[in-house]
Formats: C-alpha cells, sequence, structure tokens
C-alpha cells in the first residue's frame, strides 16, 4: 500500500491531495486548490500520478471529503482540463453546496482578476454530472472489489470520513473532523474498523482547545467593546458553515443579552442559500437542532440585515460579517480596505490564513500591506485571532485513532513541527507507526493481508467436532488441502479434493514383522501382547478380535508362529501410511519383548 | 460455534415472518371492537409466535411495519436490536403518536375486559365471536412507551452492510414503497435470504427500489403486496381529482381520510398541479393531524431519501415537496386538532385531510357526523388498508356521497412476476394468500404469485425450513501460513497445497494459523513418548511405476532387487532384507522385518512417486 502526496499537501495547510495504492487500486483522496497562490502553484501537479496515459485509465475513483476548497478546489480543473471521467464520490451536501462555492470563488479570480486558463462555469456543472452522491454508512461497490464508506465528520455540513477497502485491506481518510459536538453538529465518529492505515488531518495537532463557550464569550466581549467606543467590527467568513456559527451567536448573545443596538450585517447572497441548504440537509446536524427543528428553526434571524456595499461608509458602530475569510479577495477584502486605516476598528480572523493571502499577512504581524498597483496600506485596526473551525485537537485526534484502532497512521495538513509532536505521542501511546510524509513524498506501508478461502463446511465441522477434549480454548491442528483454481481458493478434505480432481486414493500399507520370545501358542501369545497393549495406550481404542488378532485404531497385530524356530513368535503389525507414528511406535515397543508377568 | 450461527439465521427469518403479521392485523383487529365500542376502541392485537425474548435482531422494514414495536421492545424481555432508517423512526414515530393522541384524549370511564373471556366472547355477535386469539389483545401504549421503544432503534442507511455476530450481514436496500421503506438482505459468505415488504416500482415520492442487490438470492421472502390487485394507482389518482372538483364545485365538501404521512404527499402534489386548472385555487385545503405540522416539515429533510427528481431540487435550492408552496401561498393549512386556531379559520366548502382512516378514531369522527348528512358532501377513501364498507358501517344510514379511490402503490402480481424474472431468486417464500385467487375473485388466476420453482408458503404461526443448505464458511490464512504453503500444479488450472495448520474460531469468524513448533520440554527418545493424538499424515494419490522404481532403489544401494509380476501389478524384492514390496495400481504394501531404518529409507522413497493431499 502506498500513499502519495501530490505536491503540496503533507506538511502545510494549502490543499489537500493524495493518492493511495492500495492492493492495485489507486483512488484519490480530495482535490484541494491552494488559494494562497494566483499561478500554477495553485492547483496539484497532477503529471505527477500518471507520466503519461489518461489519468481515468489509472485512477479507480476519486474522494472528496467536504466542501471546502482546499479539499475540492481543483475539482473542476482536474476532471474537466486535465481529463477525467471516471467516478467522483462525495455526501450530498457536499454535491449540494461545492458547486457553489467553485462557482463563487471562479468569480472572483475570473470576472474581478481577470485571470485566464481558470475553469469554466459550464465546467462546473459537468463536472458535478461525474459525481456519485453517497449516504453515510453506505457501503459504495466501485468495482467488485473496491470499496468505501462514508463516516460522519463533524467540522462542516456533510463532511465525512472515507473508509477505502479491497479486500481485508483498508484506509481510513478523515479529511478534516471534529470530536466534539457543537452548536451545530455532531462529533465525528468511526467504529472499530481496524484499518491498515489512518491518513488524519492534524491542523491543530498541539492544541488542547479550551472550551467553545469560553472562546464565544471572548468573542461577543471583543465585539462589544469595539461597538461600544463607536468603532466598526469585521467579520471575514471563511465559509459557510461558519458564518451560521457566528451568525447564531451574534443573534442569541449579541442582541438578547448584551442589548446592543449597533446593526449587523451580512454579506448577502451565499449566507441564505447557506440557510437553505442548512434547512434542507437537517439530518446532517446535531441531535438537538434535529430535534427541534420543526418548531424553531434555529438558520432563521430576525435581526441581521443584507449588507449593502454603500453601508461600509455609513458612520458609526456596526458590525459586518462578509466572505470570503483570508481577506483574499471580494467583499470582505474591500471592506477591510476602507476600515484598516482606523484603529477604533477591529477585524476578527475566523480560521487558518493560507500563506500569501492579506488575513495571513496581518495575523503574522505585518501592519504595512502592498496591494495590488503597488499600492500601500496601512493597518491600524486591531486583528484578532478567533479560531471557530472545528478541527479535532490533539486530543481529538488521539480520541479517533483510540475508536478505530489503525495499524499505522499518517498525518497530514499540519505543520510540520507540531505533528512531529503528536506523531511521538501516537507512537508511545498506541505503539503504532506513524507516518508524516513532507508534500510531494510517497509512504508505503506493508501490509499483512490474510487470504480469505472457502472452507468446505464438512472439514470445518469435523475439525471443530474432534480432539480428546471438546477444549474451545485449545487450539486445533486442521489438515485439509487448498484446492487453487482461476484465483478461487477452497480449503477441502484431502477425500474431497481428491473427489473432485477424479482421482485415487493410493493406499501405502506397511507391514513389519517382530520377532518376540515367547513360547506360549500363538493365540495366548495374542492375548499378552492385547493385555501389554491395553496397559500402556490408555487413550487409544484397543481391541482383540475373535480370530485373534489384536487392533490398535486401525492398526492390525497378528501373532504367528515362526517357521523355524518354536519358541519365538512373529507379530505381524500392519498400518497405513496415515498411521505412521503410531505404527512406528507400536514395533519399537513391541519389539522391546512382552515384559515378564504379562497375564 | 457454526451450529449457533445457523440458528442465528433461522431465528432472524421467523423475526421476519412475524413483523410483518401485526402489520395486518393490528389495525383490522382494532376496528372490530369499534363495532361495539362505537369511537375510541383501544384494543390492538399482539400475536404470540415464538419466545420473542430469543430474538436477537428485528429489522423493520416501513413505518406502517412498526406499529408494534412498543408491545415487543416493553412487555416481552425483547432485549436484541431493532433496525430501521431515519425515516422510518422519525415518520413511524409520528404515525404512533398520532395512534396515541387520539386514542388519549377520549379516555373512557372503564374498561371491560371480561367479553375477552373465551365463553362470554362466545356469545357475542358476529365479527367479535369470530376474532383470534382476543386475549392477546391489548391496550394501546402510551407516549412514555413509544419513546422508549423508539430509543432501541439502531438507525442505519441504505447499502450499509451491517455485521450481526459475526455470523450475518444484513443490509437495508430501498424498496420504492415509502420515505425510508426498506427490503433487507440478509446473507452469510454463502447464501442470500432477501426479505422483500412493501415494494413499489412506481415512481412517487422515495428512491426508487433497488431491484439489482436482490439478485443472485437462495430464498427471496415476498410480503406486503398490494391490497387492491385491480386498481391502478394513477387512474385513482385522476378518479381522486375529478371527485374532489366535482364536489367542491358544487358546494359540497370533500372528506379524505388518511395517515398523516405518504400517499398524502403524493395527493397534495397532484392537487397543487390540478387545482388552478380546475378552478380551486380558492379552496382551502386543510390537514387536521397532531403530527399534521411535523409531517409537512419531515418530508422536506428526507431529500437523500427521495427519487432523483426531488433531490436535484434540494441542490437548487428548493424544498423538495410543493406542499411547502401551497402552505406558503395559504392554500393548504395545517392544525393539530379541531380546537383551537381551526374552528376560526374554518371555512366552506373545503377539503379536509385527517386520520385516521379506520373511521374509529380520531377527527376524522367528527367531521363523518358533522357531513354525514349531507348530499352535496363527499368521503373519499385512499388508504387500502381497511375496506369501507366496514368502515362506514356505524355511520349508515349516511348521505354523503362515498368514492372509493384506493392507492396502493406496492407491487402488482404482475410487476411480482416482472420481479421474480429479473432478480431470479432460487426459491420464493410468500404468505399462503398470495398463492390463490383472491377468494372473492376466484377466476382471476392472474391475481396470485406465480414463479418456478412455485413458491413455498407459509400461514401464520407455522414455521418454514428454508430449503438451502450451506456448503462452505470462509476462513482466513494467516500470511505468514500462506507463505509456507507449496502449490503444486495437478491439473492444468488447479493447483493444490496440503495446509496443516492451527484453527482459531473467535466470534465466528475462523483464522488458520501456522503450527506452533512443539513444546521445547526436554526430549526424551521418541520411542518413549506414546503419540499424544493421532497426528493427522496427508492422503496418497498416485502411482508408482515399477522400473524407475527399481532404478531409484539400485541407485540408493539395493543391489539385490527383484521384480515378479502379479495378477494386479508386480512385486518388488529385496532379497538380502528380507523385504517384499508389494505395487499395485491404487496401493503399495511394503512387508519388512523389524527394520526401523530401512522401512524409513524405503517409505521416503515411495513418497517421492507419490502427491500428497
Amino acid at each position: 500500500m502506498r500513499a502519495e502526496h501530490l505536491e503540496s499537501a503533507g506538511q502545510d495547510v494549502g490543499r489537500s491531495c493524495i493518492l493511495v495504492s492500495i492492493a492495485g487500486k489507486n483512488v484519490m483522496l480530495d482535490c484541494g486548490m491552494h488559494m494562497g497562490y494566483n499561478d500554477d502553484r495553485r492547483f496539484p501537479d497532477f503529471s505527477y500520478i500518471t507520466q503519461n496515459g489518461r489519468l481515468t485509465d489509472f485512477l479507480d475513483c476519486v474522494i472528496i471529503s467536504h466542501f471546502h476548497l482546499d479539499h475540492c478546489g481543483a475539482l473542476p480543473y482536474f476532471s474537466e482540463m486535465v481529463g477525467y471521467d471516471g467516478p467522483i464520490y462525495m455526501t450530498h451536501p457536499t454535491k449540494a453546496i461545492c458547486p457553489i462555492l467553485l462557482e463563487d470563488y471562479r468569480k472572483i479570480t475570473v470576472d474581478k482578476k481577470g485571470e485566464t486558463n481558470f475553469f469554466t462555469s459550464q465546467m462546473i456543472k459537468d463536472c458535478m454530472k461525474k459525481v456519485v452522491a453517497v449516504h453515510l454508512h453506505q457501503t459504495v461497490q466501485v468495482d467488485e472489489e473496491l470499496e468505501i464508506k462514508a463516516y460522519y465528520a463533524g467540522h462542516v455540513l456533510g463532511a465525512a470520513m472515507f473508509q477505502i477497502k479491497v479486500g481485508c485491506e483498508s484506509v481510513v481518510y478523515t479529511g478534516d473532523y471534529n470530536m466534539t459536538p457543537d452548536r451545530h453538529l455532531g462529533a465525528a465518529w468511526v467504529d472499530k474498523c481496524r484499518p491498515d492505515l489512518l491518513i488524519t488531518e492534524s491542523t491543530y495537532a498541539t492544541t488542547i482547545r479550551d472550551s467553545k463557550r469560553c472562546r464565544e464569550r471572548d468573542f461577543l466581549k471583543k465585539v462589544h467593546e469595539t461597538v461600544e467606543r463607536g468603532g466598526k467590527v469585521q467579520g471575514p467568513l471563511p465559509h459557510i458553515y461558519c458564518s451560521q456559527q457566528i451568525l447564531n451567536i451574534s443573534h442569541f448573545f449579541y442582541r438578547e443579552r448584551m442589548n446592543l443596538k449597533a446593526p449587523i450585517y451580512f454579506s448577502t447572497g451565499l449566507t441564505e442559500k447557506a440557510n437553505h441548504y442548512y434547512k434542507l440537509f437537517i439530518t446532517w446536524t446535531n441531535q438537538k437542532i434535529r430535534k427541534t427543528f420543526v418548531q424553531r428553526n434555529m438558520f432563521e434571524f430576525k435581526h441581521i440585515k443584507a449588507f449593502d456595499r454603500a453601508f461600509a461608509d455609513n458612520p458609526g458602530p456596526m458590525v459586518v460579517f462578509a466572505t470570503p475569510g483570508m481577506l483574499h479577495a471580494g467583499q470582505s477584502l474591500q471592506i477591510f480596505r476602507k476600515w484598516a486605516g482606523n484603529e477604533k476598528n477591529m477585524v476578527i480572523m475566523p480560521g487558518y490564513c493560507v500563506q500569501g493571502t492579506v488575513g495571513h499577512k496581518i495575523l503574522s504581524g505585518q501592519r504595512k500591506l502592498e496591494m495590488e498597483g503597488r499600492q500601500i496600506l496601512e493597518v491600524k485596526m486591531q486583528v484578532e485571532y478567533m479560531s471557530f473551525s472545528a478541527h479535532a485537537d490533539a486530543k481529538g485526534i488521539m480520541q479517533l485513532i483510540r475508536q478505530a484502532e489503525p495499524r499505522n497512521v499518517l498525518l497530514v495538513h499540519g505543520e510540520a513541527k507540531k505533528m512531529e509532536f503528536l506523531r511521538q505521542k501516537i507512537e508511545q501511546e498506541f505503539h503504532v507507526s506513524c507516518f508524516m510524509p513532507a508534500n510531494g513524498e510517497t509512504t508505503t506501508i506493508l501490509t499483512n493481508p490474510c487470504i480469505p478461502v472457502d472452507i468446505s463446511l464438512g472439514l470445518l465441522k469435523r475439525e471443530t467436532a474432534i480432539g480428546p477434549v471438546p477444549d474451545a480454548k485449545k487450539p486445533k491442528l486442521m489438515h485439509g488441502s487448498l484446492l487453487m483454481k482461476d484465483n478461487s481458493f477452497r480449503l477441502v478434505s484431502p477425500e474431497q479434493a481428491l473427489k473432485e480432481l477424479g482421482l485415487a486414493e493410493h493406499q501405502l500399507r506397511f507391514t513389519c514383522r517382530v520377532h518376540i520370545q515367547d513360547p506360549r501358542k500363538e493365540h495366548e501369545t495374542g492375548l499378552r501382547v492385547y493385555n501389554h497393549l491395553k496397559g500402556i495406550l490408555k487413550d487409544y481404542s484397543v481391541q482383540h478380535l475373535p480370530d485373534g488378532s489384536i487392533t490398535v485404531e486401525s492398526i492390525l497385530i497378528q501373532a504367528t508362529a515362526h517357521s523355524e524356530d518354536q519358541g519365538t513368535k512373529v507379530l505381524l503389525v500392519s498400518w497405513t501410511y496415515q498411521d505412521e507414528e503410531l505404527g512406528s511406535y507400536l514395533t519399537s515397543l513391541l519389539k522391546k519383548g512382552l515384559p515378564q508377568g504379562t497375564p | 460455534s457454526t451450529t449457533i450461527m445457523l440458528d442465528c439465521g433461522l431465528d432472524m427469518t421467523s423475526t421476519l415472518n412475524f413483523l410483518p403479521l401485526p402489520l395486518v392485523q393490528s389495525p383490522r383487529l382494532s376496528k372490530l371492537p369499534g363495532w361495539v365500542l362505537k369511537d375510541g376502541s383501544t384494543f390492538l392485537d399482539k400475536t404470540e409466535l415464538l419466545d420473542l425474548s430469543t430474538v436477537d435482531v428485528i429489522l423493520i422494514s416501513n413505518y406502517h411495519c412498526m406499529m408494534a414495536l412498543p408491545y415487543i421492545t416493553e412487555y416481552t424481555g425483547f432485549t436484541g436490536t431493532v433496525y430501521a432508517t431515519e425515516p422510518t423512526v422519525q415518520i413511524g414515530r409520528l404515525l404512533m403518536e398520532e395512534l396515541v393522541n387520539s386514542i388519549e384524549r377520549v379516555p373512557k370511564a372503564q374498561s371491560a375486559s371480561m367479553w375477552k373471556n373465551k365463553e362470554v366472547q362466545r356469545l357475542l355477535p358476529a365479527p367479535l365471536k369470530d376474532a383470534v386469539e382476543v386475549s392477546m389483545w391489548r391496550k394501546c401504549y402510551t407516549m412514555p412507551e413509544v419513546n422508549s421503544a423508539l430509543s432501541k432503534i439502531q438507525l442505519v442507511g441504505y447499502s450499509q452492510k451491517i455485521e450481526l455476530f459475526g455470523a450475518v450481514q444484513v443490509t437495508p436496500l430501498s424498496s420504492g414503497y415509502a420515505l425510508g421503506s426498506s427490503n433487507w438482505i440478509i446473507q452469510s459468505h454463502y447464501e442470500k435470504v432477501s426479505y422483500v415488504s412493501g415494494s413499489s416500482l412506481l415512481t412517487t415520492h422515495p428512491q426508487p427500489m433497488d431491484q439489482a442487490a436482490l439478485k443472485n438470492s437462495d430464498v427471496l421472502i415476498l410480503t406486503g403486496l398490494t391490497q387492491i390487485p385491480t386498481a391502478n394507482p394513477d387512474g385513482m389518482v385522476g378518479e381522486f381529482c375529478s371527485n374532489l372538483a366535482m364536489t367542491v364545485r358544487n358546494g359540497g365538501n370533500v372528506l379524505v381520510p388518511c395517515y398523516p404521512s405518504g400517499v398524502i404527499y403524493d395527493l397534495l402534489e397532484c392537487l397543487y398541479q390540478y387545482i388552478d386548472s380546475a378552478g380551486l385555487s380558492n379552496v382551502p385545503f386543510y390537514f387536521i393531524s397532531p403530527v399534521a405540522n411535523s409531517s409537512l416539515e419531515f418530508s422536506q429533510i428526507f431529500a437523500e431519501w427521495l427519487c432523483h427528481n426531488k433531490q436535484t431540487k434540494v441542490y437548487l435550492p428548493e424544498p423538495p415537496f410543493p406542499h411547502a408552496e401551497l402552505i406558503q401561498t395559504n392554500k393548504l393549512k395545517h392544525y393539530p386538532s379541531i380546537h383551537g386556531d381551526f374552528s376560526n379559520d374554518f371555512k366552506q366548502p373545503c377539503v379536509v385531510f385527517t386520520g385516521h382512516p379506520s373511521l374509529r378514531f380520531g377527527d376524522v369522527v367528527h367531521f363523518m357526523e358533522l357531513w354525514g348528512k349531507s348530499s352535496l358532501n363527499t368521503v373519499i377513501f385512499t388508504e387500502p388498508d381497511f375496506s369501507y364498507l366496514d368502515a362506514l358501517a356505524p355511520y349508515q344510514p349516511l348521505a354523503m356521497k362515498c368514492v372509493y379511490c384506493p392507492i396502493d402503490t406496492r407491487l402488482n402480481f404482475i410487476q411480482v412476476s416482472k420481479l421474480l424474472k429479473e432478480v431470479q431468486p432460487l426459491h420464493v417464500v410468500c404468505p399462503e394468500q398470495y398463492t390463490q385467487p383472491p377468494p372473492t375473485q376466484s377466476h382471476r388466476t392472474d391475481l396470485m404469485v406465480d414463479c418456478q420453482p412455485p413458491a413455498m408458503s407459509y400461514r401464520r404461526a407455522e414455521v418454514l425450513t428454508l430449503p438451502y443448505k450451506r456448503r462452505y464458511e470462509k476462513i482466513e490464512i494467516m500470511p505468514d501460513l500462506a507463505d509456507s504453503l507449496v502449490p503444486l500444479e495437478i491439473k492444468p488450472g488447479i493447483s493444490l497445497a496440503t495446509v496443516s495448520a492451527v484453527l482459531h474460531t473467535k466470534d465466528n469468524k475462523h483464522v488458520l494459523q501456522p503450527p506452533q513448533p512443539p513444546a521445547s520440554k526436554k526430549r526424551k527418545r521418541v520411542s518413549d513418548d506414546v503419540p499424544e493424538c493421532k497426528s493427522l499424515k496427508p492422503l496418497l494419490s498416485g502411482s508408482i511405476p515399477v522400473d524407475q522404481f527399481v532404478q531409484t532403489l539400485e541407485k540408493h544401494g539395493f543391489s539385490d532387487v527383484k521384480v515378479e509380476d502379479t495378477a494386479k501389478g508386480h512385486i518388488v524384492l529385496l532379497q538380502e532384507a528380507e523385504t517384499l514390496i508389494q505395487l499395485e495400481e491404487d496401493s503399495t504394501h511394503i512387508i519388512c522385518d523389524n527394520d526401523e531404518p530401512l522401512r524409513v529409507k524405503l517409505r521416503d522413497l515411495v513418497l517421492k512417486f507419490l502427491q500428497k493431499f
């Protein structure tokens, strides 16, 4: 089994794209784009997969874990521009939301920035036609050998972890996930499927995050203070998922508890749709929302108004949430440019920012930004970081490993230093090997697959039935013949194997002459031999037949007179090859003669 | 351990046989006491077929088939697991809630149970006198019991493979009949039983029936066919609409007794398309049920369980069912009961959808009393589970028009034979009544299950042994053992390796491991040890060509080899060693003095010519 990271996928939260080769099947996990780049480096280097030849022939399927662009952003490029016609699997909500985000991003890049060599709307549509939607826990048979199964991952609406299985080899790919249920979503869950390899994200590899409530209170306090002093608050929204979350918090706490009158605006379009999707895919949210949705819709907000571009210049405090989250384009960037110069204002960065984006620059402390056209923007506003994106922290990652019991762990989607720390922890606690490949690096993991064969019930029953003591714990030795024909393996009893092959058994029989000193009559000698053996072989069935011969199991012993010597009797011991050990033992036993006093 | 597995398989099939029974019978029987007790009958039937505490697993196929669940989980000592899909559970809960609600709000001062005594029952009027096992009839369950029962259900998704005790795998498949309705596949590695219950090939709102996965079944259990094989659902819908329009145009009201979920979604969708063209846009539609709102809301959130068309709507995003629009435009209004808001909004003429279709409880009783006297009004029966004449009997004489448009989308007999041809199960098992034409139409031989070999039928309380025999089971060979095997090509394309290994069995999974080397206790002389138990030697096959054998012997230092021909073969004599080897086609016999090294040497030479099995 090999796991290859396409360029820039491993130790970097840029984009995800992993190629797994398992038992001869090739599966691509996620197809993300890097939003910090504006050139070719934005998409993974797919020529790496097959130097020549079509992707469709090489890949058995593509799996998308969730709708974030760093996991699905390169999909139309990959399927329509590079060319892939095989199946693409994702969950229903992902299939619904993914094309909207793609289209949104395309608009920013192409229509606003005027870039060419980017996928078109039609390509997004064509690409989505290749998508097969999967249910949670549904076992999808990609072909006869390859099957995949989705597990709930939390993180965002419709996010899933996937199990990829060929024969008895399997991989679990987590995508992004969170292990603690939050306001909207439940916690990720996977059964004890004991995969050969668990590929897990490690965005928050070292953090043990403080409680969700604390972070929410913090967030509201900051907003409160800024608005009090007449400042404007900007919250760039990374994903529609986060928008829901922030909206919710703002709505319930800000309006109702802190009682502030500053208007809250929300960038239009995206969020209304997001609202709708949340409602229609409510089965993917957490228990509480699902139970109460008939009485109360969590996603309808009375106090929040739609944002208009002109509002940004209004005087007085306000709170505006707009996309995108990394301030790399669109409405949030426009607002940021207008407000950045005033120290009263505040921007709250709600999630991880990719290198190269404005968001990343201001978070890393840069206060003078070079904008397009060599213009310098001085940032005086407060910059705060508030993580709302629901990733698993170190504790959560360990918890998932405990759930799944993998034989190997591979860390991706994180920063090298933090991953190293986590790697050591995992190896210490679980005693499994843990890998953290660099971008573009290939990790090969040796699996030790069991070979499944068919065993005839007759043989299995025989083997479980015989044995001196029926002891369930004691392992039983079994003997059978493995028939191999056209890739089918059947373990049958030797008799059946012979019969099926149309062969006759060849009987190999031995008869040994054992000379013993005994002057008595033959039948008396026979009786003595019988008594002697009976005394020694307590576990065996020893019988004295009417014709004077003796059997030990299926071994036959006859006493005959010696032709020349009256004082010597010849014992004929006869056995088949199957009784070889016992027969050999008997001859050596009898050779020692009969002990004195044997009746 | 294998025996347990078979038992387990049989257990489950008897569970399956059991489950549909309360479905068919509880509504029918619960109706019977209604003859005497007027509205608010509180007795349901429960059948004891087997000790339910021994049942490990219950598989539920659709929400109508789980109405007896609280009786099983709450009263029988059942400790197993129940499997069902999410829509089945949610809508099943709504159906139960409606049932409990409509029965509990008409509390009766006293309940009679004397009549259940066999002696008393004998004296009662006709239908009650003949009812079977009335002593098993129970009072309706309560909401806490429903909640407790439902909490025991494990949610599953279509095509999810669920392992039971490592021995059996069960998988629900879409059956196309209702939201979340499923057929089940019960399979081990070598046999496959399909349980087809309440399936539909028509395109209505649910996901279409998954037929492909039913292929290659050893046994197919067929139940839940249409109750009215002669009616065409499409035609009935048309008739429904035209009757409704006619009544309303004449100033009358329309009453539709129905369940709160299921066909009502399709009816509303048809009406949505129909009302404008029929000029009915001003006629109010009322949906009255304690769960009306929940039912309408729930229908919109199970997009993944809907047919393709409705799924694509969700991607737009739009609500999958058009009744959302009917509600928005105030054409459809829903109320928990006739009390409260409804009495203020109530306008006539109107169309009322309400339960229960048996006309024995629920708000429908009120409307029957209210509208029954006017011939302007119409009651339209759409649910096929009840005889509409029986349902109407207590309300006679009745002036209102009665129209019977049963809409049953489940399989009819033509579809069944098509399905069976497509799926080709080895055996078909179905209830007895499907194997003969309906008693009222005995000449219609087309109205029965027709397949080859003929279907095996079962009756109530009958145990059927399913006709299959297992011959193989899966076993895993550990990689290091596999490495040690030496396959030999016996015939072209067929190789063989002899395996001696240790068998481990855990959780019904078998694994073969390499044999352990003998424990390293101090070795005594081999001959002193009584061999512990029979160690298995392989069987041999092949024949020994005498010339080559003699050559081999000579090569190994036997110089005085003499060969004699016999009738069946040859005798090879080693004169000095006084040893005689009889070679025949299928046997070799070595007769020698007690010279163990010599015997072993000869044995090994012979074995070189033979193949081991």
